[in-house]
């Protein structure tokens, strides 16, 4: 048997150091992505250390600053109040995320490091350059329609699967990551990364850091907000594609936008393009769909997925007119 | 039991178990000394084994045997007619991905699952096919005919019609994936009996196949296989790797269980075929049709062929003086395929029934007006009379329930905010089959009756549907009547499946009880009692605990050769579909079943229910994709093969005609376990047109089909 190890902390410091010093140790929170991974052959730790009793499962706002520990679980943050009452982008992004029963284990930090859903990372006997780097993408000329549009590269064209992490993308989230040296603090944006000629690497994570918490600003996008998941079923299904959008508006003008679409990239894809335009702009139907064509300027398809190609841009119109329509 | 609070005599006799666990499944049982197989397959498509490199297997902790084509014990049967379906775990032969090709046995079901990944496999590959639709256009690959080809008059009379529609309907590879994985349990003695806890649609069936294939009496072979986990279709025959079970058990001398993965059932237990169907049809401008031609493909594999009904309902569902129809095979490098319900007809249907709504929008006409206008009285095919046939009653109150008045002819009438709305119908229909089949009846002096017969439960709730058969005759309340079944040393039955088991275990229920009054009657004349005496009192005048009687019911009516018997449904759907994303969501469903007397309402409702499900499911959701450069599905799992959930079925109306048909059985009721589903997609992707002006005929309809089509 593939045997491994696991073992359990309370203590944030003697985590770290399992997992630092150990090559072939990793961090156990909800279970809901890694257990499937072993099962399936992917990754075969030696070592699991159990996150899930560290004292990380707070949410407090200080100074206005809403601090969510690493370890809240995804129903529990959605049903938060303050989320709901100031964060209601976020709320709607986790509810539309897998299912029910996945949400009442999966964490926050589980939830960022989830590995994409590409069926060929997940079959070990197919080439694929994330599981198994220089064998191949087996996506690109295969199986792609649920693949990514924008900063794809010949190596992989894999999306992050994340709802709840596109809510984050377009509220200026920051990650607070503790390592055995200390903590350092990123912008959310800037977490997850690119593909490019290492795909196996999904975020800026380093191996043995943990995310502590995450930190978000209170801001005043929490009436015209949407979050549209376009998917196969009506739950439980992954993003064809997904929009969050938050506008605020006074006297129909916008003074302040967010856009960040999920299923289109490696990572939650802000439209900081799209937002620039639509500043300052009115909130009109031609104005929504300039911001959409605008966002989808480097845009590209694989075949499957070009769909996508009209997809996103409709959805992006359709999240902003609901939004705007939000009282 | 039935409900705990508000008891029904029309309950489901095993509700309360089946969802309180007291039911056993096959893999539920625990027999001493059980041992675990874990299968490897294969993981190229088409080629030969060169070699298995078992060592590391065979030495990992707990593992008792690595079995494969290397080492077979020999299984007599697999030389016999009949025994190559069964024999692909047996030979060096890869006939496609994901082929079992060695069982890995241990004490823990673990132990055995690590040592299978332990099993190394070297392969002679080979060129393989199995891009279905190149396929069809590609003249040099191999199509079989799957049926006769049929003429009834001219031969493509449609091109000549004063009105044509001529159109391709394509769909998928799907799954039967009924939440129990498949597996079984054997136990070989000994003496040369073996014990099996089976989930399969046929106690006898599999009992006669595991016999044949080892060459030992059916009396040798005892199958058990109480309750099943969902079929669909998939456990109506013994797959090789239920075999290679039985040999293991043979082999290791240790029962050994088997329940294979969620990825291996794409690939072991048989699918619903892909398709591509080509529909001619033909009208005069106010609306006769003049000539139908159906012309079908079926996906099949290269070592057994597989053939459904496609193309049947085409012959005789519409009056048209012109009918022809084709269905050819075309074997491709992939495991065979197996009814799943609805079989042939499900598929068939979606393409007639999106080409009648065609034909209705390039004439202008209420589809269902057109339909009733083509209505034949008769069976067009048979020239004879439908033994009852409640169709246009059927479309009446159906179109009410739904409000389909509300519907406009103009697609894209209906506008709710950003969604789309329309309105669709179709047809579905069925063979009402009747086989024979064999009960035995025991009526006790405490009150109670037991019925026994070797048919399966496969959630139909067959045992519900004959003991509300048997309270009427006998006048015995359902509580006092236990029917027992899933057990091969009962009175055979046929399998479960083709939904007759209603009708003909049922003809065999009835029998049995008139078997069992009578009886009574003549201990009541013997003993001087009134004839109409209560049997409780008849029995205990006549010193009797019981009186038993096995009756094996006749196959028909006599007068059944005069008559068509079919079941007919009549689907009604609303769906909304958004303008920007291309979502469908079906927002309202009427189903009307015209299957004769209902005897069973509560099953009855929930196998139309159930069939909705399934159809929302191949309509929108359900496709299993293949790879064909490798030959493997790329989404076998239940996160990306998609069964429609909870929030994508509306409350699901169902109707039923309920009137006895004369003709089929003594309950006059006709099966309809397939007319659920059959139609219903159909009825989906009309109503996608009404409500977009977008014709979609490849099925699933996605959002992506629906936005770019
Ligand atoms: C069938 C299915 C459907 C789903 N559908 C959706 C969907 O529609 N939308 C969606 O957004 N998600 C979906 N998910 C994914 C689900 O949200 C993730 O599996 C879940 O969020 C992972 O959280 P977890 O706590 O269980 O992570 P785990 O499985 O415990 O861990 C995942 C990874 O994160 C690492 N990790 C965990 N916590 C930390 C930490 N604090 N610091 C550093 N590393 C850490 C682990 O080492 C591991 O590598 C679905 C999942 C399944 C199985
Ligand atoms: S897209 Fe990425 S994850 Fe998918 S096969 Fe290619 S390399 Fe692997």
């Amino acid at each position: 048997m593939i045997n491994f190890q696991y073992l359990r902390t309370t203590v944030v410091k003697t985590a770290l150091g399992l997992v630092s010093k150990d090559p072939k140790a990793t961090f156990i929170a909800g279970g809901t992505n890694l257990v499937d991974l072993m099962k399936r052959g992917v990754t075969a730790p030696e070592k699991l250390i159990d996150i899930n009793h560290l004292p990380l499962k707070q949410i407090e706002l200080k100074n206005n600053i809403l601090h969510i520990g690493a370890l809240v679980s995804n129903s529990a943050l959605a049903e938060n109040a303050i989320v709901a009452a100031k964060f209601p982008l976020l709320m709607l992004a986790l509810q539309s995320g897998a299912s029910a029963q996945l949400r009442n284990v999966a964490t926050v930090g589980g939830n960022m490091m989830q590995r994409t859903r590409c069926g060929y990372f997940y079959d070990t006997t197919m080439p694929c350059n994330k599981r198994e780097p220089g064998t191949g993408c087996g996506a690109i000329g295969g199986y792609n329609r649920m693949h990514a549009i924008f900063g794809t590269s010949a190596s992989c064209i894999a999306v992050h699967p994340s709802d709840m992490c596109v809510g984050l993308a377009a509220l200026d989230a920051q990650v607070v990551i503790a390592g055995t040296k200390g903590e350092r603090k990123i912008n959310f944006v800037d977490f997850h990364r690119l593909a490019g000629t290492t795909p196996e690497k999904d975020n800026n994570l380093q191996k043995g850091e943990l995310i502590v918490r995450l930190e978000i600003p209170v801001n005043n996008l929490n009436k015209h907000i949407h979050y549209l998941k376009v998917r196969d079923r009506s739950s439980y299904a992954f993003a064809l594609v997904s929009v969050a959008a938050a506008l605020e508006i006074k006297d129909g003008s916008i003074t302040n936008v967010r856009l960040a679409m999920g299923g289109v990239a490696h990572k939650p894809w802000r439209l900081t393009t799209a937002e620039a335009f639509l500043k300052g702009k009115t909130a009109t139907p031609a104005n929504f769909e300039e911001a959409a064509k605008l966002a989808m300027k480097d845009a590209k398809g694989f075949g499957e997925n070009d769909f996508k190609l009209k997809l996103a841009p409709n959805s992006i119109i359709e999240a902003l007119t609901i939004a705007k329509s939000k009282a | 039991m039935g409900n705990l609070f508000f008891k029904d005599e029309n309950d489901r006799v095993d509700g309360v178990d089946k969802v309180t666990g007291k039911a056993k499944y096959f893999a539920e049982y625990q027999l001493p000394g059980l041992t675990y197989g874990v299968l490897v397959t294969s993981t190229i498509t088409k080629g030969k084994i060169t070699a298995i490199d078992s060592k590391a297997a065979s030495g990992a902790p707990g593992v008792l045997g690595v079995l494969s084509h290397l080492n077979k014990p020999s299984v007599a049967g697999y030389e016999a007619e009949g025994g190559a379906k069964l024999k692909i775990f047996y030979t060096d032969q890869v006939l496609f991905n994901g082929q079992p090709i060695a069982l890995v046995v241990a004490d823990t079901f673990e132990r055995a699952t690590f040592a299978a990944s332990l099993v190394k496999v070297t392969y002679e590959k080979g060129a393989f096919n199995t891009d279905f639709e190149k396929s069809i256009k590609d003249a040099s690959v191999k199509k079989l005919q799957g049926a006769a080809p049929y003429v009834r008059g001219v031969e493509n009379a449609y091109k000549t019609a004063e009105v044509q529609v001529e159109q391709t309907y394509v769909m998928p590879v799907e799954t039967h994936n009924p939440m129990e994985l498949h597996g079984i349990i054997a136990d070989w003695r000994p003496n040369d009996q073996v014990t099996v806890y089976a989930k399969t649609q046929g106690v006898k069936a599999t009992q006669n196949t595991i016999a044949g294939a080892f060459k030992i009496p059916a009396e040798s072979v005892q199958v058990n296989s109480e309750f099943v986990g969902g079929g669909f279709g998939m456990a109506l025959r013994t797959w090789p790797l239920e075999i290679a079970t039985v040999m293991a058990s043979k082999h290791l001398k240790k029962p050994v269980k088997l329940v294979i993965t969620r990825d291996q059932m794409f690939t072991m237990v048989g699918n619903r075929p892909a398709a591509h169907q080509k529909i001619g049809l033909g009208a005069t401008k106010d609306g006769k049709i003049t000539g139908i031609t159906h012309t079908a493909f079926g996906q099949s594999s290269t070592y057994e062929n597989f053939t459904e009904g496609v193309v049947n309902m085409s012959k005789f569902m519409y009056s048209s003086e012109n009918v022809n129809t084709n269905y050819y095979i075309v074997p491709l490098d992939m495991s065979v395929p197996i009814w799943m319900r609805g079989p042939g007809e499900a598929t068939g249907a979606f393409a007639l029934e999106s080409a009648i709504d065609e034909m209705a929008h390039a004439l202008d006409m209420d589809p269902l007006d057109f339909r009733i206008k083509n209505d034949p009285e008769k069976d067009p095919a048979q020239n004879r009379p439908f033994s009852s046939k409640y169709i246009k009653e059927a479309y009446k109150l159906g179109s009410a329930k739904i409000g389909w008045d509300k519907r406009k002819n103009k697609p894209r009438s209906i506008v709710e905010g950003s969604w789309n709305v329309g309105y669709g119908v179709s047809i579905g229909v069925f063979n009402a089959g009747r086989g024979r089949a064999s009960v035995k009846g025991i009526l006790k002096a405490d009150g109670t009756l037991v019925l026994q017969s070797a048919t399966s439960d496969i959630g139909p709730g067959t045992g519900t549907g004959m003991g509300l058969i048997a309270s009427k005759l006998m006048n015995i309340p359902t509580d006092k009547i236990t029917f027992e079944l899933g057990d091969s040393s009962l009175p055979p039955a046929p399998s479960q499946g083709g939904s007759a088991t209603l009708s003909t275990v049922g003809s065999a229920v009835n029998d049995v009880c008139v078997a069992l009054k009578a009886t009574i009657a003549e201990l009541a004349a013997n003993s001087n009692m009134d004839a109409t005496s209560n049997f409780v009192d008849v029995l205990k005048k006549n010193n009797l605990p019981m009186i038993e009687k096995t009756i094996q019911s006749s196959q028909n009516n006599p007068d059944a050769k005069n008559y068509s018997m079919y079941s007919f449904s009549i689907h009604f759907v609303q769906v909304k579909v958004h303008q920007l994303t291309g979502v469908v969501k079906v927002s309202k469903i009427v189903s009307v079943g015209d299957s004769g007397k209902i005897v069973s309402p509560k099953t009855a409702r929930s196998q139309m229910v159930g069939g909705a499900v399934g159809g929302i499911g191949m309509a929108l959701t359900e496709e299993a994709i293949l790879d064909n450069r490798y030959g493997r599905y790329v989404n076998n799992n239940f996160a990306d093969y998609h069964v429609p959930v909870h929030a994508d079925v509306p409350e699901v109306d169902v109707i039923f005609i309920d009137k006895p048909d004369p003709i089929v059985n003594p309950m006059g009721a006709k099966g309809m376990g397939e007319i659920a589903i059959i139609g219903f997609a159909g009825a989906v992707a009309n109503a996608v047109f009404n409500a977009t002006g977008k014709r979609i005929r490849s099925l699933p309809i996605t959002p992506d089909k629906v936005l770019m089509g």
